[in-house]
């Protein structure tokens, strides 16, 4: 393999992915030369553009639907689907055929990511795909876009950095990573979305920002995307002499993001039309989400704007006698959105949390409180600990606070492009602050809201090679496997689980854990299953550690993990004590192993991602 | 000199550059006039004459007229707009359906083409117009006599494109239709 020309970072998105790259030839540590890669793309049938994001939509047309002609890209022969910003525009007028947010169903533990399920809604005869097909479509499609862009530097070649939410868990990153490898890309890293956004803030501040934060900044990375919100704690510490970043904490998964902000106002102007006696159709409720999405930037763009108005135009080719139209006034947009998603809270405040409808149908598991402030001040709550045994920082969280006190934050995502969303979210924060007596946090100005996590992974590939500064951190949990504890049997109750830690917390990529003490049986020629850990608090558990018991909130449980013994050499059904190894791989993901008490051999631990619970 | 033919937009420049001489510089005029008669022959490449021997149309391509129609057609409903009958709406009804063209067709203007004003100045403002000044991008209104350079006011700022940047069409692709039917099966 030839040397990696370009880092090219890839922003694979719930509902749009970007692509930009650093020239590692023509960068030197601080004069980075980079930019954001355009992707052409059909926006519509028969006609190709270049733009910046590629939405992440996948389109599974009819044959007589859309001819082969219209179906032609800059590369290659047709594909009998579409990607991009057609797929969107079809999948509008046709959702069954429609796949979209891959990215939440590819962690979604409740179903087989391998298996052909979406579109969820389509009939019998659309030859259906998996959340990992549709993830890899779209990676193909960039990869096929770079190297049509870049013959002599193949993507293939390059180093890619691609993120992941930083909630992501162990099983959802394996599954990204394959995805990347069955689209071509061999050079992988992955990074987290919200270090990647502060990796863009610390390559736009061209080196000035090291006077922007100093050794005992924590800063608090809020990331409202498209579908999903992701928390991340960074420390800033020092290490001979220089400044150092540490990620000490990440949130838990939140199916939460702009696009049910639009869809909220949607539905609040639909019910504002249906009081006067007008019903609209699912073709025009799109219509209505995308002019909301207008009038909704136009509101919280000017304050001295008090209603912008809202027109769905008809569908037929009367457009004046078909034209609905309504406004928005700015009390809605403060209700719905202000109020609704951001509303003030008291730091004390936890996302309510209802009981699950009986499971009719399956679909993504949408956060059920739609208060981003409430998961914020969970997640601040349950990281009140999070810098304690950092050094440095040990007088930082006194036995009196209640929660983890940032002292500066970063936004990123579409979302905060309305001045009035920061401003709420730094109103209720600051609010927190004060009421602990603790100085306000100071907003960290990062532009370019959209792309700044595609081009801070760009970066990060640069950063790889020495030339910056690296934000530390490891993995952002610690993994446990269910045992069961030797007591006697109960008639009717299943035996307590015992949860034995393999990985401890804060595993840098490339590193092993120890080989725990304790050995666990498995069968010959039989898939043995495990139930399988994590927790984003127990930081100083070690290998071998087994815990008895714990609270809700301090473990979670994962998907099951599934180890089967080839049947060579020994008698099936025998039972093999083995060992459970953790590794982090230099791609970033967790890799687990049985090993044997005796002889070389080590077979691979699989997460199950069949959803069988 | 060069013997190279000169292209048409030069010769359009220079046959109107010409054609403000000739109004206004008798001498340039007479010199003019013994090259149309072929008295300078010779002294002068033929291609400098003012005035082109044959008309010089040309057809245009209709592909990307019509690409940009379909464009604006999708965007900002503009084809079913014109072929509306404005007359039988009150101008509320029309005020509706004018957002969802104005909104759409500048969503078009702004993605695909660079437009700038011609004239950086102040409508309403005077200004001076030298000699050579580009007779393509100016036009001059009212009392127009004698020489540059000429001073009026500025009426309109004009409009120029400096950047286009259509969608690239897959070969076959029937630009004709600027919108589908659409059958809700």
């Amino acid at each position: 393999m030839s040397e990696a020309r370009y880092a090219v970072g890839i922003d694979l998105g719930t509902t749009h992915c970007v692509m930009a790259a650093v020239d590692l030839v023509a960068s030197d540590r601080d004069d980075v030369v980079e930019g954001i890669e355009v992707v052409p793309q059909l926006t519509a049938p028969g006609s190709v553009e270049e733009r910046t994001m590629l939405p992440s939509f996948l389109y599974l047309p009819h044959p007589d639907e859309l001819r082969v002609e219209d179906r032609v890209l800059p590369w290659d022969k047709p594909q009998p689907f579409v990607v991009g910003e057609l797929a969107r525009a079809m999948g509008g007028r046709t959702p069954i055929r429609l796949v979209s947010s891959a990215k939440s169903w590819l962690c979604h533990p409740g179903v087989d990511r391998r298996a052909a399920i979406l579109p969820v809604e389509a009939p019998e005869e659309v030859a259906r795909v998996s959340p990992l097909q549709a993830s890899t479509r779209y990676l193909e499609h960039l990869r096929a876009a770079w190297d049509h862009q870049h013959p002599d530097a193949l993507l293939a070649n390059q180093e890619v950095v691609l993120t992941v939410p930083a909630s992501f868990d162990p099983a959802a990153r394996e599954l990204t990573a394959e995805a990347a490898a069955a689209a071509g890309l061999s050079h992988l890293v992955l990074l987290e979305e919200p270090q990647a956004a502060l990796y863009h803030w610390i390559l736009a501040a061209q080196g000035e920002w090291r006077k922007q934060v100093q050794v005992g900044d924590i800063i608090l990375v809020i990331d409202l995307g498209g579908g999903t919100a992701d928390f991340s704690l960074i420390a800033v510490t020092e290490r001979d002499g220089s400044l150092e970043l540490v990620r000490v904490a990440v949130g838990d998964h939140i199916l939460l993001g702009g696009d049910n902000m639009d869809l909220a106002l949607a539905h609040a102007v639909r019910a504002k039309l249906a009081a006067q006696g007008i019903q609209i159709d699912p073709w025009q409720l799109q219509a209505l989400t995308h002019g909301c999405r207008n009038a909704k930037e136009t509101l919280l763009g000017d304050a001295k704007v008090e209603a912008a108005p809202v027109v769905v135009p008809s569908r037929g080719s009367k457009l004046i006698g078909g034209t609905l139209r309504t406004e928005l006034t700015r009390a809605e947009v403060t209700q719905n959105l202000v109020e609704g998603f951001f509303p003030v809270v008291e730091a004390a405040a936890r996302p309510a949390s209802r009981a699950r409808a009986a499971l009719t149908k399956i679909g993504l598991p949408y956060a059920q409180d739609a208060a981003m402030t409430r998961h914020l001040a969970a997640f601040l709550r349950r990281q009140v600990d999070a810098t304690r045994d950092l050094e440095g920082f040990e007088d930082r969280s006194p036995d009196e606070t209640t929660f983890l006190h940032p002292t500066a934050v970063l936004f990123n995502g579409g979302v905060f492009k309305a001045p009035p969303l920061l401003a709420r979210t730094l109103e209720v924060l600051n609010g927190w602050l004060e009421g602990e007596g603790a100085p306000p946090v100071r907003l960290l100005e990062g532009a370019d809201l959209d792309l700044a996590v595609a081009r801070g992974a760009a970066y990060y590939g640069h950063v790889r090679r020495g030339r910056g500064v690296r934000i530390r951190g490891g993995t952002a949990k610690s993994f446990y496997v269910g045992v069961e504890s030797a007591m006697p049997a109960v008639p009717g109750m299943e035996p307590p689980i015992e949860a034995l830690c393999i990985a401890p917390f804060g595993m840098e990529e490339g590193t092993q854990a120890e080989l725990p003490p304790q050995e666990v049986g498995l069968v010959v020629g039989e898939p043995v299953r495990f139930r399988f850990f994590g927790s984003s608090v127990r930081r100083a558990d070690h290998v071998g550690g087994v815990l008895e018991q714990w609270a809700p909130d301090e473990v979670e449980e994962l998907e099951e993990i599934e180890a089967t013994l080839p049947a060579e050499g020994r008698q099936p059904g025998e039972v093999v004590p083995v060992r459970l190894h953790a590794a982090v791989t230099e791609v970033g993901t967790l890799r687990l192993e049985a090993v044997p008490r005796v002889g070389a051999e080590t077979w691979k631990v699989e997460f199950d991602v069949r959803g069988e619970r | 000199m060069s013997d190279l033919p000169l292209g048409f937009f030069a010769r359009l420049r220079l046959a109107l550059r010409a054609f403000g001489r000739i109004l206004s510089d008798g001498a340039f005029a007479a010199g003019i006039l013994r090259l149309e008669r072929g008295e300078l022959a010779g002294a002068v490449a033929p291609a400098a004459v003012a005035e082109p021997s044959k008309p010089l149309l040309r057809d245009t391509a209709p592909d990307s007229a019509l690409q940009l129609l379909a464009l604006l057609q999708r965007e900002g409903r503009f084809v079913d707009f014109l072929e509306e009958n404005v007359g039988a709406y009150s101008d509320a009804e029309i005020g509706g359906a004018a957002r969802v063209v104005h909104e759409g067709c500048r969503k078009v203007i702004r993605d695909y083409l660079q437009i700038e004003p011609v004239r950086a100045e102040a409508e309403g403002a005077r200004l001076t117009l030298a000699a050579g000044f580009d007779a393509a991008a100016v036009r001059l209104t009212g009392n127009v006599v004698g020489q540059p350079p000429f001073t009026g006011a500025l009426m309109h700022r004009g409009w120029r494109v400096t950047e286009i940047k259509l969608p690239k069409l897959a070969e076959g692709h029937d630009v004709r239709v600027l919108a589908p039917a659409e059958v809700e099966l």
